[in-house]
């Protein structure tokens, strides 16, 4: 959990995932088209993945991944970031980390 | 079956006191005789079976063996009747009797056949005798494979009989044949959720007459507010059933079975594209604040972009899928691994329809809090009433004559 969290603080806008994963892939896509670009973690590639990913699933989200993190905050998962998104709060919510705006 | 040979009776006859040669040359006419004769009463046999031969008087079972398999083909039994060996046996002591002095027989071809050996006749009666047994086994071998067969078909038509009732028995509804034999918990799902849109649909028809005459009829904000959250939280009782079924057969959510045709041919991950829905609502809705037609702006974009997102995540997931079923070495026969790892892929297919069917919620919900009471009921009546007219169309198109369709009130009835 502290690997988590200490990673989720490091970027603006983080993304935990696993490259086999075709929701996290969804997730990805939409960044892609509001043109931001996050700093992804694939767990499936990294040694302590999963443990990483139980961390994860002790937040409440099944399936783990894709789980987005926001100024070091938890947004949520797919569901979660679509609502977002739609009721316009995702760009707002992107906008005080100037880097990552391509 | 019984072969003649007349060298056998002349060499019995020789041994008798009384012993005429002469006898024994009419014996052997009789024999050939004898031979025609139980040609003449076996039903399928050929007669070129008994040839008289020449050097031993023995009437040579030419073919014998490959005639029984012919005989077979043909659905013959040739047997001779054992009253027809008794007529033979008669007529030889008849002829015998009424023919002994007519006859005078070369002397020379008579000493040739009495001086055979005898064991040389016995062997050839003994090599008889395994002919007729081995083929009287294989026809009691072919008997037995008939009777086996048809047992089996029997059985398969039996077991055909079952399947298809069964396959009657959960076809409420136009369930495509690939759910024969999977749990019965799957299909009392789907019969389930099919008898709830039946009624879900109905009670959607009347809100739909309701919200018209009620907006004809001017009635109040507040009276309007209610049937608008009547016809928001229906929607949201149809995407709960659908979640539900969901878990049951992702494919039967993911196919529309439970749809028109029409309402099939616009279907996306399951349901409609919230695009398109945005696209059949905003006409409907004028005239909108400057406000408004900003915030509908932004809505359609997001729900573009989340939209192209899940149908980029559906492709990279038929991909997985597709490139899993194919790994491995073909033309062996085997799949199982494959088929295993295909089944975990395929797995994340209900993560999408929910996916999908949250974006169709969201698109709605959002919709709510942008327009007022009065362009929200304009909104949903409108969009019941598309739904309508796709439903129509798929009756139409199922009912049109082969040319040009005529649009008759008949028709759309």
């Amino acid at each position: 959990m502290d690997k988590v969290m200490r990673l989720a603080s490091e970027n603006g806008l983080v993304l935990f995932s696993k490259s086999s994963c075709c929701l996290c892939y969804a997730v990805k896509i939409l960044f892609q088209e509001i043109r931001v670009t996050p700093t992804v973690h694939e767990l499936d590639q990294d040694p302590e993945g999963r443990e990483m990913e139980s961390a994860l699933s002790r937040l409440g989200y099944s399936p783990p991944v894709p789980a987005v993190f926001i100024g070091g905050k938890l947004v949520g998962s797919t569901n979660e970031v679509m609502s977002l998104h739609l009721s316009g709060g995702l760009i707002p919510l992107l906008k005080p980390n100037h880097s990552m705006l391509n | 079956m019984l072969f003649f040979s007349s060298s056998l009776y002349i060499s019995m006859y020789c041994l008798l006191p009384d012993f005429k040669l002469s006898n024994a040359y009419n014996f052997n006419l009789t024999c050939t005789k004898a031979a025609s004769i139980i040609s003449s009463r076996s039903m399928d046999f050929p007669s070129t079976l008994f040839v008289p031969s020449r050097t031993m008087g023995t009437y040579e079972p030419i073919h014998q063996i490959g005639l029984w398999g012919e005989n077979f083909k043909s659905i013959g039994s040739p047997n001779i009747s054992p009253s027809v060996i008794f007529d033979v046996a008669n007529k030889l002591e008849n002829e015998s009797e009424t023919t002994s002095h007519e006859l005078l027989a070369p002397s020379s071809k008579y000493d040739q056949e009495a001086s055979k050996p005898f064991d040389k006749i016995q062997r050839r009666l003994a090599q008889n005798r395994e002919a007729a047994r081995k083929s009287r086994l294989r026809k009691k071998a072919y008997v037995q494979q008939l009777e086996n067969s048809r047992l089996k078909l029997i059985q398969l038509e039996q077991e055909l009989e079952r399947a298809r009732q069964q396959q009657c028995l959960y076809a409420g509804g136009a369930i495509e044949v690939g759910h024969l034999g999977i749990s019965g918990a799957l299909n009392s799902g789907i019969t389930a959720f099919e008898m709830e849109y039946e009624r879900w649909m109905e009670e959607q028809n009347k809100q739909i007459c309701d919200l018209r005459s009620a907006l004809n009829a001017q009635i109040s904000d507040i009276e309007l507010h209610i049937l608008v959250e009547s016809g928001m939280s229906h929607y949201l009782e149809l995407f709960r059933m659908k979640s539900s079924v969901a878990k049951a057969d992702v494919f039967y959510v993911m196919s529309g079975t439970w749809k028109t045709s029409a309402e099939r041919f616009f279907s996306w991950i399951g349901g409609f594209r919230p695009s398109e829905l945005l696209k059949v609502l905003v006409p409907q809705i004028d005239p909108l604040t400057d406000h408004q037609i900003l915030e509908v702006c932004n809505l359609k974009q997001s729900c573009q972009q989340a939209e192209d997102a899940l149908s980029q995540g559906m492709e990279k997931l038929r991909e997985t899928v597709s490139a899993t079923l194919a790994s491995g070495q073909m033309g062996q026969g085997t799949y199982l691994p494959q088929v295993a790892m295909a089944m975990e892929k395929l797995e994340a297919l209900v993560n999408f329809v929910n996916q999908a069917d949250h974006l169709r919620k969201e698109t709605l919900q959002q919709m709510s809090y942008i327009l007022t009471t009065r362009q929200a009921a304009r909104g949903l009546l409108a969009l019941g009433e598309y739904i309508q007219r796709l439903q129509a169309l798929s009756t139409v198109w199922a009912n049109r004559p082969h040319g040009p369709a005529k649009l008759t009130v008949e028709n759309v009835r």
